[in-house]
């Protein structure tokens, strides 16, 4: 019998829709034959490799517009045959930029497997585990990487707009980007045992708990990462004060929302059932059973990219492609379980009319709600006791199937495994939050293409438009080159029959040549 | 009555029957090594604990300790030798640290930090050996034997279950278990055996275990190997009797 669980749809090999469009959306061109091609290709040092090609005609209209990005694939074929308990620590090798998440979905599905329910100290040691990685990641993104784009502007003189500008300038700013960052790497290592590749978590339960030592060296910094997060969201409400049209409209578009939420319609990273919403904010199936994610959510394949396009089922694969993430988590939970986090959203939602929840660039304030509210859980669970258990693991009935699913801190990222009598790994089917924002990605530029590119002469300046709308997603290509500015670009103008009319190149110290 | 060689310029003294490398070790000095196992026979084959005596180079593990022998041991050019021997070793096997579950207990890896071997230098071989999953509670991953013969002589030696054998020659040969099947199922190995407990890398995996141990609590994250391997030195140095002197004394 088939396991349609694992099939693709369609299955290779079959004829994919015609996605040519009719409508504009720039998804595929009507006639590429006449139009020049545009290349933007960041190389990128880590697995996410992202490129953008645009079609261009004589007079700079653009016709095509699409984000493509080398995914990966491989890890699932690499994993194979693998007991299922290294799974955990392996599966941190296919992301250099978060690869916690992928420790913790991972466990998360091996749960399944050994038939574990977890102990309070175990889930509360990954928790933490967690809630450190969404405070790196987020300080890393909002403070390394964005900040030049934010305070700087879009299309600011591209010597100083890096970290280096934003630490000459705004020191302050830099100075808490880094020590923010730092605070997340230290929960990352005392309970994974090291700041990257740990071990912590294991099938059933986490190695370690966290000892009354290690508890106190934490909580003598939280309070001041809880007051750094707060002064984040007042920084990212003054931007968005100054620059109110600019960040409402940029790369704006309407879209549907999936992502976790806790039994009671919280925000929880951790744990929880699917949430999807159109983009008119109905609900289309709420508090859904993850662990059967193949009920509601398909895998398509576009003929031009390596990457899949997840879709929600029952919209089907031309309309159902939805945004996970930041955004849609603080906007589509109904509430934020932690005080200081659950104001802000309710600032938030209620900014501007309620505009913003529903703007690409929203995503920057989300993200600073999130990380107020990870630093204030990382400040609840350092006060419980149970993180000091010693109830590590537990077993029960062996599974053959394992789903495990959590909110990464770029959006729901899924792990499915299927594990044979002798303990090996025969299937794996991995979801990345990147994959399931491949489409809504795609939207952003096109959008942004019509609204800054179209009929003009490409700069260096609108080039970087593209890249703040895609920065805004936080996708893993973004962070793969650790700063901003320094993302090695290289747009080619090509004619009809492929010969280079003129190139623009930004090498990796920023320099344009 | 205890006779002395010299060993890096140090006196060392042993009694009669011990190797040049067991009356290193009883006398506290380290000579790096993988296929030498307190325990066991000597078996002469990894080459890592080759000596300079002479002009000549030796194998300690397998060489008698002489009255008055000149060895040299912890020197640059034995020390590079010894670092290609473990690139050699690292780049022939899957021996991908960061995601094996021996990291941190592995002889392999605490000898290479050991001797600071900082690149794989070769390109590395990728075998593809399938694993065998077989047993209910044993897990054996081939892609990371070196060939030590280590499990096959504790099967043999002291278990009397003779479950491991190396087969093929030269850049073929392989580990093998020993049943008609070749699967692990049909031996009667038992987690309790000796053979369970002496592979130096991670080829044979009590099932389940995995990453349970936490980064700082394994063994080599406490003191480094050459510390450990003084430690597992017999001592008091070993009285008596060996198979080649049966009789003599
Ligand atoms: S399995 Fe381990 S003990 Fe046996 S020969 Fe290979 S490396 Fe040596
Ligand atoms: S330890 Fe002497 S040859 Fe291996």
């Amino acid at each position: 019998m088939v396991d349609t669980r694992f099939a693709l749809y369609p299955p290779y090999g079959t004829d994919i829709p015609n996605m040519n469009d009719k409508n504009g959306n720039l998804e595929t061109a009507a006639h590429p034959e006449n139009l020049r091609r545009v290349a933007i290709d960041p190389v990128s040092r880590v697995e996410g490799h992202g490129k953008v090609t645009l079609l261009l005609d004589e007079n700079d209209r653009v016709h095509q517009v699409r984000l493509h990005i080398v995914e990966f694939r491989g890890f699932e074929k690499f994993v194979q045959g693998r007991p299922y308990w290294e799974a955990p620590v392996m599966v941190q090798r296919l992301c250099g930029i978060c690869p916690v998440s992928h420790h913790i979905a991972a466990s998360k599905a091996m749960d399944m497997i050994v038939g574990a329910t977890l102990t309070p100290t175990a889930e509360k040691v990954r928790r933490l585990m967690h809630y450190g990685q969404i405070l790196q990641s987020h300080a890393l993104h909002f403070f390394h990487l964005s900040s030049p784009d934010l305070l700087f502007g879009f299309d600011s003189d591209v010597a100083r707009r890096n970290i280096a500008g934003i630490a000459a300038a705004y020191p302050e700013v830099a100075k808490r980007g880094v020590l923010l960052r730092k605070f997340g790497q230290e929960v990352i290592r005392i309970t994974a045992g090291k700041r990257i590749h740990g071990t912590g978590s294991i099938p059933g339960g986490v190695n370690k708990n966290v000892s009354t030592e290690e508890r106190d060296y934490l909580l003598k910094d939280i309070e001041q990462m809880i007051a750094w997060s707060r002064d984040a969201l007042v920084l990212v409400r003054q931007l968005f004060e100054q620059n109110l049209d600019l960040y409402n409209n940029f790369g704006r578009f309407k879209t549907h929302t999936l992502n976790l939420v806790r039994e009671d319609g919280a925000l929880d990273l951790y744990h929880g059932g699917l949430r999807a919403r159109d983009m008119d904010g109905n609900t289309l199936f709420d508090h859904y059973d993850s662990r059967h994610y193949w009920d509601v959510i398909f895998e398509d394949v576009k003929p031009w990219s390596y990457m899949k396009f997840p879709f929600l089922r029952s919209l089907g694969p031309e309309r159902g492609w939805y945004r996970v993430g930041p955004l849609s988590r603080v906007t589509q939970c109904d509430f934020i379980p932690t005080p200081l986090a659950n104001q802000a959203r309710k600032a938030f939602m209620a900014f501007a009319g309620g505009s913003v929840a529903g703007a690409t660039m929203g995503f920057h304030w989300a993200r600073m709600i999130e990380m107020l509210h990870a630093a204030e859980l990382i400040q609840e669970l350092l006060h419980d006791p149970d993180l000091q258990g010693n109830d590590l693991v537990s077993k029960g009935q062996r599974q053959e199937r394992g789903v495990g699913v959590i909110e990464a801190p770029r959006g729901t990222l899924i792990h499915h495994y299927k594990v044979d009598e002798h303990d090996q790994i025969v299937r794996c089917n991995l979801i990345v939050s990147t994959t399931h924002n491949n489409q809504a990605m795609n939207e952003a530029i096109r959008q942004v293409a019509r609204q800054y590119l179209d009929g003009r002469k490409l700069t260096e300046g609108l080039l970087n438009h593209i890249e703040v709308a895609i920065r805004a997603f936080d996708p893993c290509l973004s962070c793969a080159t650790h700063a901003l500015g320094k993302m090695p670009l290289q747009v080619e103008l090509l004619d009809v029959e492929g010969g280079v009319l003129s190139t623009l190149a930004r090498s990796a110290d920023g320099a344009f040549s | 009555m205890t006779d002395t060689f010299q060993l890096d310029g140090a006196t060392v003294s042993f009694e009669p029957c011990q190797t040049v490398m067991q009356a290193a070790l009883t006398a506290g000095r380290y000579i790096p090594h993988l296929c030498y196992h307190p325990e066991f026979k000597p078996h002469g084959s990894c080459k890592l604990c080759t000596i300079k005596v002479g002009g000549r180079t030796l194998s300690a593990c397998t060489m008698p300790a002489e009255a008055g022998l000149q060895a040299e041991s912890n020197i640059e050019e034995l020390n590079a030798l010894r670092r290609t021997l473990l690139q050699m070793l690292l780049v022939e096997g899957n021996h991908f640290c960061p995601s094996c579950e021996a990291s941190g207990n592995c002889q392999l890896q605490a000898t290479a930090y050991e001797l600071q071997v900082m690149t794989p230098h070769f390109n590395q071989f990728f075998p593809d050996r399938p694993l065998d999953g077989s047993h209910p509670d044993i897990l054996l991953d081939f892609n990371r034997c070196i060939l030590c013969e280590l499990c096959v002589r504790a099967s043999c030696e002291m278990d009397g279950k003779n479950v491991f054998a190396l087969a093929g020659r030269g850049i073929t040969k392989h580990l093998i278990v020993n049943a008609e099947s070749g699967m692990l199922r049909d031996t009667d190995i038992a987690l309790e055996d000796k053979a369970m407990h002496v592979c130096p890398v991670g080829v044979i995996l009590k099932k389940g275990v995995g990453f349970s141990v936490p980064i700082g609590a394994r063994r080599y994250d406490q003191r480094p190997v050459g510390a450990q391997a003084l430690d597992d030195a017999p001592r008091p140095a070993i009285s008596g009797s060996c198979d080649a002197c049966e009789g003599k004394s």
